[in-house]
């Protein structure tokens, strides 16, 4: 399955990854979700900074799931590979956010409910707009 | 290949998932005394509270039996495993043959002998049926009593006060959440909880109800409209220890979830497991490990050989919006950093992260539990990362890299 | 606090309706210009240390920043331009000789810019390249000339040593410390892909990039730095540098600072020591001096591969190169005064040396009436900034160009000629970690593959609309050249007609 990953090697943190991501998901472009939403929309990866390398986490849609299991809603589930969360059946019980092994699970900016990378398959932007917006092909969506 | 399950929430569940990974013809029998689809039983105060719509308590959708080609016998209860004839006998006197059972029945509330209590309307708090009785007694402005601090006596708490409820709670210990919080974190949440309206009476217990009163031991009396008792739950392990299976506080079972019974397996709040973090056995009563329990133990009964190991305790919860994410065992040297809003304990001990606690700030707290599970050697983290927040940089950059680069065991 | 006679030379322009404070031009400026003031929830600006690169315009998400010369006038002044006053206060202020990188960007005549090309037209009719064979392959070295015979009458060829070119242009030599690892790997790998060669520089051959070699020129210049046995052997050619346009008659100078551990292991010298390369090669004050040296590297190497000799296009580069093409060496390579440099001088970048244009063609013909023009290859550097230029200037008589700002540009360089700071945005002229890391070879190499790629193309379009389809035949061409505005010396130096003749 084809997913999201990070060469640390080439991550400048320059954070844009994070901002198209919000963006991406927040259904508007970067000014509007930015300049002009009540909320800044929250990025569903995050940048990891160092003195030395940098990197960005997002959901790795790893083997075990433990989020999807431990969701006590039934919001989580799996689509083709994809953890996906059904933001209507989620009830910011955050038990997602205690199994998540890489901290991928976010807290929307409402700050009730979850929100996860589903690699932009919820979206329209087709390939992940984190790989489409990473200026130093930092981050590739592949087969590994 | 003839499965039979016994209970219908978050084992049952995860044991369906486990044995149609393995084997996608076998016969699936679902027997629960609750008449409902699966729903989630966590969900039930959210559902009180008006958070959760009617149809999205249901912990799966609709057509999920459906799709996993399972049977249901649903509103009827097992009385009795009988091992010689390998069948389960129902309420009404049916028997369903199994080749492979699982008991996942789960728990119960448990009512302590109290004087006058009888006299009482009282309420539990555990299933479905409980709240929707309790929504049809509400009314706004009432007086409720809930006997408990607990995780459920509070979670109670916070539903009926979407009602203008006056609410008190009563426990016998000195702080709220004993469970999954120290005694700060419990002050911090206490006072939270206060500033919401909700008055605690601690270090006491009822003496003596009556229909509208209960006299407490420290001499108070407390007037109630509505009383809720949510002291605690006892696990449902009467059908495996009559059928002659291991019971200790709860059903005893190996690492592959079998019971001491040939062909009989348990899963979830009604098992007891082992403790990780803290080398014990204990019962954990928590969603995730039901599920994963029952996910292991389907696969197992499908002829697989799966072990179940790493569970810890471990929560995430919330009150009037000020979240809680706890893990683990707190024996050990701590490191407490607070602030205002927020707290956060870790607690070391063999050189590994062994527990935690976070309040109002529990972003990324998956990565401590991880660390906690995996046993990681604190010699391989820089350790002031670690205390700054969960984070993936503390990590060197090989373990990082099987980390993102691949899969989680 | 002292007064600062010198005024920012660019201003930012924020539009503060598209900016979304997401800090990415903070983060990505090395010369601290953009800051995010929490206090006032708004980026502001501090342009002193602004040098244009573009590095934050580029990546803003929303285009919500220009970079503009700083609107601030000086008193107008004929005789005293902006940039002569600021200079003046600059080394009032310092006491230093005023440092530049890049090219020299003064208005001087581009010759390039003066000659248009030949097309066909009824008689002799044009190719199309998409639809005949069109060949840009070149070889570069001595044309054997001694064909001798056997008693069966079977020919033999003298053999002599070359490099052979998938396109006719190469990148001319940039040293590891002054550009940066991850800028040398695109071009090692760019130069492999596309059949064609890349240089060392002065500074030696990281020990990464020896799988390179088949396409990698290695340079032996006045410091030496990092030429040992292993290294000759490693290149395909060995190049001697005598000079370079940018900064004809002196030598160079890397900082200790940048002198980290890599580069000191890959140019042999101790970390954090200055590394001087002479003006003079402290053996050759003559074309035998220089003979030797051309000797002893064939020596060294075998006698299998070709030597190049590189010198700046100065006033009598055409006896120069004469001597040059009697030394023995095997490809003259020829450096305009616009070629770009690391750190030069300003005064020196600004004022010495001669347009390439000028000396390829006195070169070229001079080596043409000697009868010595098949014993060397000639190269053309010094600003080749299109296919164009690249036509022009194997008509006017070069084998093949070596191209090294554009290639630059390729991997992002936009020309703000700061090299010397070290602080490079677009982490090429940069020996800063967090800098480097700027510049991945993935999409570096394959832009500079793509403007090369590019560029044949458009040279066999161009050669295909004369009616010619190979370099060999386009080589010296001069009847493909036409001046415009160009006076009768000019035209008698670069050997062409004037257009309309």
């Amino acid at each position: 399955m084809k997913k999201v990953y990070v060469n640390e090697d080439w991550c400048l943190a320059c954070h844009l990854c994070e901002y198209y991501c919000a963006a991406a998901n927040s259904g508007k472009d970067l000014i509007k979700a930015f300049k002009y939403s009540d909320k800044k929309p929250v990025p569903r990866i995050k940048v990891e900074e160092g003195s030395e390398v940098n990197f960005a986490v997002q959901c790795r849609h790893c083997e075990g799931k433990p989020c999807v299991k431990g969701c006590i809603a039934g919001a989580l589930s799996i689509v083709d590979g994809v953890v996906v969360c059904d933001e209507n059946k989620c009830v910011g019980c955050y038990t997602c956010v205690l199994s998540c092994p890489f901290g991928c699970i976010v807290i929307d900016e409402e700050g009730h409910r979850i929100q996860k990378c589903d690699l932009c398959t919820k979206n329209h932007n087709g390939e992940p707009a984190c790989v489409q917006g990473c200026p130093n092909k930092a981050i590739v969506f592949e087969e590994r | 290949m003839n499965y039979v399950i016994i209970g219908n929430s978050a084992a049952a569940v995860g044991t369906i998932s486990g044995i149609r990974e393995i084997d996608s013809t076998g016969k699936i029998t679902v027997i629960s005394d609750e008449k409902y689809h699966t729903y989630s039983r966590p969900l039930i105060s959210y559902w009180l509270e008006g958070k959760v719509s009617d149809k999205n308590i249901y912990y799966r959708p609709a057509d999920f039996y459906e799709k996993n080609g399972v049977e249901t016998i649903l509103g009827k209860k097992v009385m009795k495993i009988d091992t010689a004839k390998k069948c389960v006998v129902l309420d009404d006197g049916l028997s369903v043959p199994y080749d492979k059972l699982m008991v996942a029945t789960g728990s119960k509330p448990f009512v302590p002998p109290m004087n006058g209590l009888e006299k009482t309307n009282y309420h539990t708090f555990m299933s479905y049926d409980s709240v929707k009785a309790i929504r049809s007694e509400l009314r706004e402005g009432m007086k409720v009593l809930i006997i408990g601090a607990g995780l459920i006596g509070l979670k109670a708490a916070e539903a009926l006060s979407a009602y203008k409820t006056d609410i008190t709670v009563v426990d016998m210990a000195d702080r709220i959440l004993p469970s999954i919080l120290d005694e700060r974190a419990g002050l911090k949440m206490q006072k939270h909880i206060e500033s919401k309206g909700v008055k605690f009476i601690l270090k006491t217990s009822a003496e003596e109800f009556s229909e509208h009163k209960a006299k407490l031991k420290n001499g108070e009396e407390v007037d109630f409209d509505m009383l809720i008792v949510a002291v605690g739950v006892r696990p449902n392990t009467e059908l495996v220890a009559d059928a002659g299976g291991k019971v200790e506080r709860g059903i005893i079972t190996d690492m592959t979830l079998k019971t001491s019974l040939d062909d009989i397996y348990a899963a979830g709040d009604c098992t007891v497991s082992y403790d990780a973090s803290s080398d014990t056995e204990k019962i954990l009563a928590l969603l995730p490990n039901a599920y994963m329990q029952g996910e292991v133990a389907g696969r197992n009964m499908a002829g697989r050989e799966f072990y179940y190991v790493n569970a810890i305790p471990m929560n995430a919860i919330g009150f009037f919006g000020l979240h809680i994410i706890s893990a683990g065992s707190y024996d050990g040297e701590e490191y407490v950093t607070e602030t205002e809003n927020t707290y956060k304990k870790l607690v070391f001990r063999d050189n590994t992260l062994k527990g935690y606690i976070l309040m109002g700030d529990v972003a990324r707290a998956g990565i401590y539990t991880s660390m906690i599970k995996e046993r990681i050697d604190l010699g391989d983290v820089d350790i002031e990362m670690l205390k700054d927040k969960p984070q993936m940089m503390m990590f060197g950059k090989e373990r990082r890299e099987e980390k993102l680069g691949g899969i989680i065991k | 606090m002292a007064v600062n006679y010198n005024n920012p030379l660019f201003e930012v322009i924020r539009n503060p309706d598209r900016c979304i404070k997401c800090r990415v031009c903070e983060r990505q400026c090395a010369n601290e210009v953009h800051k995010y003031d929490a206090d006032l929830d708004k980026m502001i600006a501090n342009e002193q240390g602004c040098v244009d690169c573009q590095r934050c315009v580029c990546l803003c998400p929303t285009n919500a920043l220009k970079i503009r010369p700083n609107e601030n006038q000086f008193r107008p002044n004929g005789n005293w331009s902006m940039q002569l006053m600021d200079e003046v206060y600059k080394q009032a202020g310092s006491g230093g000789v005023l440092l530049s990188a890049m090219g020299n960007p003064q208005n001087y005549p581009v010759y390039w810019d003066k000659i248009l090309l030949n097309a066909s037209q009824v008689t002799n009719p044009p190719i199309d390249p998409l639809r005949e064979p069109m060949e840009t392959k070149t070889f570069l070295g001595k044309k054997s000339q001694k064909i001798s015979y056997d008693k069966d009458g079977k020919a033999h060829f003298e053999k002599t040593p070359y490099l052979e070119l998938d396109v006719p242009i190469m990148f001319s030599a940039m040293s590891f410390g002054s550009i940066s690892k991850n800028a040398h790997e695109s071009l090692a790998r760019a130069a492999t892909a596309l059949g064609t060669y890349y240089n060392t520089g002065e500074g030696g051959l990281h020990r990464d990039f020896y799988q390179y070699g088949k396409n990698t020129i290695v340079q032996v210049a006045s410091g030496r730095f990092g030429v040992f046995k292993g290294y000759l052997d490693a290149g395909a050619a060995v190049e001697i540098k005598m000079g370079q346009g940018a900064k004809p008659g002196i030598g160079g100078h890397l900082p200790g600072m940048k002198v980290n551990e890599e580069i000191s292991r890959t140019r042999m010298i101790p970390m954090g020591a200055d590394a001087i390369s002479p003006a003079p090669h402290h053996d050759i004050y003559s074309i035998e001096d220089l003979r030797q040296l051309v000797n002893s590297l064939k020596e060294a190497t075998g006698g299998e591969k070709p030597i190049i000799v590189k010198i700046a296009a100065v006033h009598n580069v055409a006896a120069i190169a004469s001597g040059i093409a009697r030394s023995g060496a095997d490809i003259i390579a020829i450096d305009g005064f616009r070629g770009g440099t690391g750190a030069a001088p300003t005064r020196i970048r600004d004022n010495v040396g001669i347009p390439i244009e000028l000396a390829l063609a006195s070169v070229d013909s001079r080596l043409r009436d000697e009868g010595i023009r098949n014993d060397v290859s000639i190269v053309a550097a010094g600003s080749m900034r299109s296919a164009a230029d690249v036509v022009k200037a194997i008509a006017l008589g070069a084998d093949a160009v070596y191209i090294a700002t554009s290639a630059l540009m390729a991997m992002g360089c936009h020309l703000c000629r700061s090299c010397n700071t070290g602080k490079c945005n677009w982490g090429i002229a940069t020996q800063r970690a967090d800098l480097v890391k700027r510049l991945n070879p993935d999409i570096a190499a394959e832009r500079l593959i793509n403007l090369v790629t590019a560029w044949n193309h458009e040279i066999k379009e161009i050669m295909g609309g004369m009616g010619i389809n190979s370099i060999e035949a386009l080589r010296g061409n001069r009847l493909m050249l036409r001046g415009v505005g160009l006076n009768q010396k000019e035209l008698d130096i670069l050997g062409i007609m004037h257009a309309g003749e």
